[in-house]
């Protein structure tokens, strides 16, 4: 039973992690329609961005508690991402709003292909850990651990979703992104700017993804150029499990999909009789995909929408 | 007049490319090497052209099947299996080694299968939601041949399979040197041949297709599927064979990829490699032959041309960068540039996507998507 808590714990902290990511790419999606590949990206770079200002923090201003830290370095982790991701929106994806729909699929691949590389030349392409800033010491619950670091993505993922829903339900930029999303033409007729509109989309994405990217650095404890492809391959799965476009499914997907891998990693391997391992838990989330995608074929949550011309 | 200028238009092109090789391996084999691989991606880039091209399935996990084509071959052609399994050892003493005419087929039959496989599940999705489940089924399957070493060796897990035949026609062995009056051709320019050949027979399949009425259908299915079912077109039974034709051609360069390098192991099956076939498909000019052939081309010879190009680059720098890593720039720039310049890809077709482009505002999109709460 503590083995399964235990496995809930960490499933819902990957999930929350999952689900910050995934919001970015529906967002994304549910404006204007393109699987952005590059968001795993932006996710690396947050965290090396955050790794870099805490190294410097520590040798300009040693006995600086560890929690204003992290906090400083997130900031800036938000400008660098937000500043990011509007720019390749303005530059790869903009010019390409009328082109046929899988040449901006090809510039994203492409912009991933550089953000990767260009993070190889700036911090080098080895693994580098991730100092601790939070204490470390775990937290006894019902027979269970969960360690500072695991409340606060806990909580910050509570926090940021609570602004998220308020800001795309009750502002006005929500209600631009809405309509936006619904239809872009007669958005724009009422007044909306739908460029404006779509690079705080991607905007808002980013910051979602420099958080994730954050938690990711310091729950696992490493950073490396390629650590966003994971991450962005699952929190694209839970973007479509949810239902893709829909703010509440990707947090559903992600969630969900966090807790499958993790109990699936704690209990395949047993239940199996030893014959399949915790290594076939990817193959486990995908499988779920498969299966949820084939009896309701837009997702969890996704609208039933009528095939139309 | 104009019909004997093609034609020895045509007498020079195949000349060229029959000297190709000869020429290319006075250099050292790594050129033709260079050139039997492009020739590989060519097959997949026109195997993946039917299901992403002509029937408009974005398909992100094709490398699934250019795997299951490999190791079916890997599997049938080295004494992996009877190590493995003493049975198999009884039978075959000398370990299983099927000839080609029964790896080919059977490669591309199974591929086949698994490619109306996984169109089965996926006939009711629509767009983006298709491109996920192929990338998942992608992943399964390199997931798969990663980890079934246990508790039945199979796949011989992340180590892959060593030793697999070189191709023989007729006890005609390409995995050794020949020589032909006089001229010597090396191993790896009779597989230029053998792969020249197989793209030349899929280019004359492809272009038949096309224009059949299976081609016309795929791609009226691809514009607009709701019109094309009013015109009493299976679309069922039409995707699926998409998918099938479609990896049929990954599961026959699989097979051939296996048999020429003599060794598989699933890190050529990644992610990635499914990503730059589409980005293959796409950047040459999705559903028109000839591009989709230079943007394979163009791809699949870059990094290599690069290597020489990034050498300089490195000396500039102090040798600060890596050449690798300047070689993976550059492509990255490469593909967003060419993108940027050639939406429609580098040699696009009059036909594609024409009830895409509509004369739309500023921004497209279609009211069937939203953000919903």
């Amino acid at each position: 039973m503590e083995i399964l808590l235990q496995q809930i714990i960490n499933g819902l902290v990957l999930g929350s992690m999952y689900a910050l990511i995934a919001l970015g790419y529906t967002m994304v999606y549910g404006i204007i329609n393109l699987i952005n590949f590059a968001h795993g990206e932006v996710l690396m770079v947050g965290a090396l961005t955050s790794y870099t200002i805490i190294g410097v923090m520590q040798s300009s201003m040693p006995g600086t508690p560890g929690w204003i830290i992290l906090l400083v370095s997130l900031l800036i982790a938000f400008v660098v991402c937000g500043t990011l991701n509007f720019t390749i929106e303005k530059i790869a994806y903009r010019p390409l709003r009328n082109a046929p729909k899988l040449a901006p699929l090809i510039t994203a691949i492409g912009v991933s292909l550089l953000l990767q590389t260009l993070a190889m030349i700036i911090w080098k392409p080895n693994y580098k850990s991730y100092p601790t800033l939070l204490p470390s010491d775990p937290i006894q619950f019902a027979g269970a651990v969960i360690t500072v670091t695991q409340v606060f993505i806990l909580g910050a993922t509570a926090v940021s979703l609570a602004i998220l829903m308020w800001l795309v339900h009750y502002t006005r930029l929500g209600r631009a992104m809405r309509a936006t999303a619904e239809n872009p033409r007669v958005a724009a007729l009422m007044g909306v700017r739908p460029d404006t509109v779509i690079s705080a989309t991607f905007v808002i994405g980013a910051l979602l993804a420099a958080l994730a990217g954050v938690m990711y650095a310091s729950n696992y404890g490493t950073v490396h150029h390629h650590m966003g492809f994971l991450p962005g391959l699952k929190a694209f799965t839970a973007a479509v499990l949810g239902g893709i476009g829909n703010l509440g499914g990707a947090v559903l997907g992600g969630i969900l999909l966090g807790l499958i891998e993790s109990i699936g990693a704690g209990y395949l391997g047993p239940l199996t009789g030893g014959v399949l391992g915790s290594q076939y838990s990817d193959i486990l989330a995908f499988t779920v995909l498969i299966i949820v995608l084939t009896l309701r074929p837009t997702g969890l949550l996704g609208e039933r929408v009528a095939d139309r011309a | 007049m104009m019909k004997s200028n093609k034609l020895i238009q045509f007498i020079f092109i195949a000349a060229g490319l029959l000297i190709l090789p000869l020429l290319l391996q006075q250099g050292g084999n790594a050129w033709v090497r260079i050139l039997d691989m492009a020739l590989l991606y060519v097959l997949l880039a026109l195997g993946l052209n039917i299901v992403v091209g002509y029937a408009g399935l974005l398909d992100l996990g094709f490398v699934a099947f250019f795997a299951v084509g490999a190791y079916l071959a890997a599997l049938l052609g080295s004494p992996h299996l009877a190590q493995a399994f003493p049975f198999i050892a009884e039978a075959f003493p000398e370990g299983l080694h099927l000839p080609i005419w029964i790896v080919i087929p059977l490669a591309a039959a199974i591929a086949g299968l698994f490619g109306i496989l996984l169109g089965a599940p996926t006939l009711r999705l629509r767009g983006d939601y298709l491109a996920i489940v192929t990338l998942g089924f992608g992943e399964i399957i390199r997931v798969f041949l990663n980890n079934l070493d246990r508790p039945v060796n199979i796949t011989n897990g992340p180590k892959g399979i060593s030793q697999i035949d070189s191709i023989t026609f007729f006890g005609f062995d390409l995995g050794v040197d020949h020589q032909f009056f006089g001229i010597a051709v090396n191993s790896v320019s009779m597989y230029y041949y053998l792969f020249l050949a197989l793209v030349i027979v899929s280019v004359v399949i492809c272009h038949r297709l096309e224009t059949s009425r299976i081609g016309r259908a795929w791609m009226a299915v691809r514009e607009d599927e709701i019109a094309a079912k009013a015109m009493g077109i299976n679309t069922r039974n039409l995707k699926l064979l998409a998918f099938g034709m479609g990896a049929t051609f990954g599961g026959v360069a699989g097979a051939m990829f296996a048999s020429f390098q003599g060794f598989v192991s699933p890190e050529s099956f990644s992610l990635m490699e499914s990503v730059m076939i589409v980005a293959m498909v796409v950047l040459g000019g999705i559903g028109h032959l000839p591009g989709v052939i230079l943007g394979a081309l163009l791809l699949a010879a870059l990094p290599e041309v690069l290597r020489y190009v990034a050498g300089p680059l490195q000396q500039m720098t102090d040798g600060r960068l890596d050449a690798a890593i300047l070689r993976q720039l550059l492509i990255a720039l490469a593909m967003i540039s060419i993108m940027l310049l050639r939406p429609r890809g580098l040699w696009p077709t009059h036909e594609h996507g024409k009830a895409l482009n509509k004369p739309d505002g500023p921004v497209t999109g279609n009211t069937s998507n939203s953000i919903n709460p």
